[in-house]
């Protein structure tokens, strides 16, 4: 049996790294995958799987979702009313809030109530972009399943997600306070950091959301 | 809290490695992507390539560079080297890099600093800054350390992070290739003048040099070539002296 992810490719960056981290973490658990690079809502519709990518500014990205033609439609479908796996990376994960406060309003996609808005650490002394290696300090989900001890991920971000349910916080990160480092509702999650770019510990929770029946 | 970052770079010209490089094991200490998954292989938080070709056919190489390490190597990657526009930038990212740095492109025209972090995010955005000692201060340098801009370093760096710049990437061109240790003084000049993300480099002559620059200097990373490339020193050294010395990193999985 061939699982199909589809990988939403709407002008937003990494669409090729994220593709061989999924392919290779498919390896990992010897599953079958066809991974299509794609913007066409029957794909999105007939895949199993749905990942969302995303890097660069949060209305740009929306702006480009909005620009493909049945995009968001067949995505409502997909994930909100047939419950295919879904998983947002970055901006793709931020993607998922209600509203986004990047240069001006923005709306998301509403479908984890929440806000996303600039990072302010309580030190000021922090840099920001928040970019490099931090410590995860996730809950229980099957996606952050057996990271190990201390697992640390890449990030680069400048925007955090704030849930408006705090049951909808997978994990979070410490930088001058505690922010929202993934979500989860149901059938979506959506990581803040790069697992594409986290090398082992990025592999194992890519192959963890490609086994995850929610 | 992040951790320390350590960023082995290599230079790449038409494709292939061109410093000497001695590295155990390796059947093509030419090959960039070999090294670089060498240097994944032990532990290295980041990679930066720089392309020092100057035609054109180097470039495409330089794009089949970033696709195979991108294959196999899934770790952060920044490129430098003849970075003239967004669409180079967009370029670059699409093959496979993350980030993309700019210099003297950035010194001649800053306006392109905000061109490009509005096309690709600020996330994508280095900008490598060469600076050399002038009088009390510290002059950017551009050409690989050759021309002066007339530009201050100090004010260099503050000017392309209010453009959007989303990391520096500071070479001290006094240090670079002395292995006397990283310009201290320089890179706490910069650190405290800006709140984007400081990369240190230029000087790196032993794992003991790399601390400081984070614990005194204020860098968030480091990076270095030779030591890492002839093998005097490991990755797993050097980040074992910075556990020591007190600047954390990430603990391999």
């Amino acid at each position: 049996m061939v699982t199909t992810i589809a990988l939403i490719d709407y002008g937003a960056g990494n669409v090729r790294s994220a593709s061989r981290a999924l392919a290779r973490s498919a390896e990992l658990i010897e599953l079958d995958a066809k991974i299509l690079m794609t913007a066409d809502p029957e794909d999105i519709l007939g895949a199993d799987r749905i990942v969302l990518p995303g890097v660069g500014h949060y209305a740009d990205c929306m702006a480009g979702l909005q620009s493909r033609p049945g995009v968001i439609d067949a995505l409502t479908e997909a994930v909100r009313h047939n419950g295919r796996p879904f998983l947002g990376i970055c901006v793709g994960m931020q993607l998922l809030a209600s509203l986004g406060l990047e240069d001006g309003e923005t709306d998301g996609l509403g479908w984890i109530p929440g806000v996303v808005d600039r990072l302010e650490p309580w030190d000021s002394e922090l840099a920001i972009p928040h970019m490099g290696w931090n410590e995860i300090f996730p809950r229980s989900h099957a996606v952050l399943a057996d990271l190990g001890d201390n697992p640390h991920v890449y990030f680069t971000h400048s925007y955090a997600m704030s849930c408006e349910d705090e049951n909808h916080i997978a994990a979070t990160f410490d930088y001058g306070g505690s922010f929202v480092a993934a979500v989860m509702r149901d059938n979506m999650f959506g990581t803040q950091f790069h697992p594409e770019k986290s090398q082992k510990t990025g592999q194992k929770i890519l192959s963890n959301f490609l086994k995850w029946n929610p | 809290m992040l951790k320390t970052r350590i960023i082995p770079c290599l230079d790449v010209k038409d494709g292939r490695t061109v410093k000497g490089v001695n590295f155990v094991d390796l059947r093509d200490a030419g090959d960039p992507v070999a090294l670089a998954k060498a240097y994944d292989e032990q532990g290295a938080d980041e990679l930066c390539f720089l392309d020092i070709t100057a035609s054109h056919e180097g470039r495409a190489s330089m794009l089949d560079v970033i696709e195979r390490t991108a294959d196999q190597c899934f770790m952060p990657v920044t490129v430098g080297g003849g970075v003239r526009s967004p669409d180079d930038m967009v370029t670059l990212l699409a093959a496979g890099a993350d980030k993309c740095a700019i210099n003297t492109a950035a010194v001649t025209d800053p306006d392109l600093v905000r061109a490009c972090a509005r096309k690709v995010g600020s996330q994508a955005v280095v900008i490598a800054i060469d600076a050399r000692r002038e009088g009390d201060g510290w002059g950017v340098y551009t050409h690989g350390g050759r021309k002066s801009s007339g530009r201050n370093a100090v004010e260099f760096a503050k000017l392309v992070a209010e453009l959007g710049a989303g990391e520096i990437l500071l070479t001290s061109m006094d240090r670079d290739g002395t292995k006397s240790g990283f310009d201290i003084a320089l890179t706490k000049a910069i650190t405290d003048a800006v709140s984007i993300p400081v990369i240190a480099s230029g000087g790196a002559g032993g794992v003991d040099d790399f601390a400081p620059a984070i614990l005194e200097g204020g860098a968030n990373a480091v990076l270095a070539a030779s030591i890492f490339h002839f093998g005097e020193a490991t990755i797993a050294q050097a980040r074992s002296a910075l556990n020591d010395a007190g600047a954390p990193v990430r603990p391999l999985p």
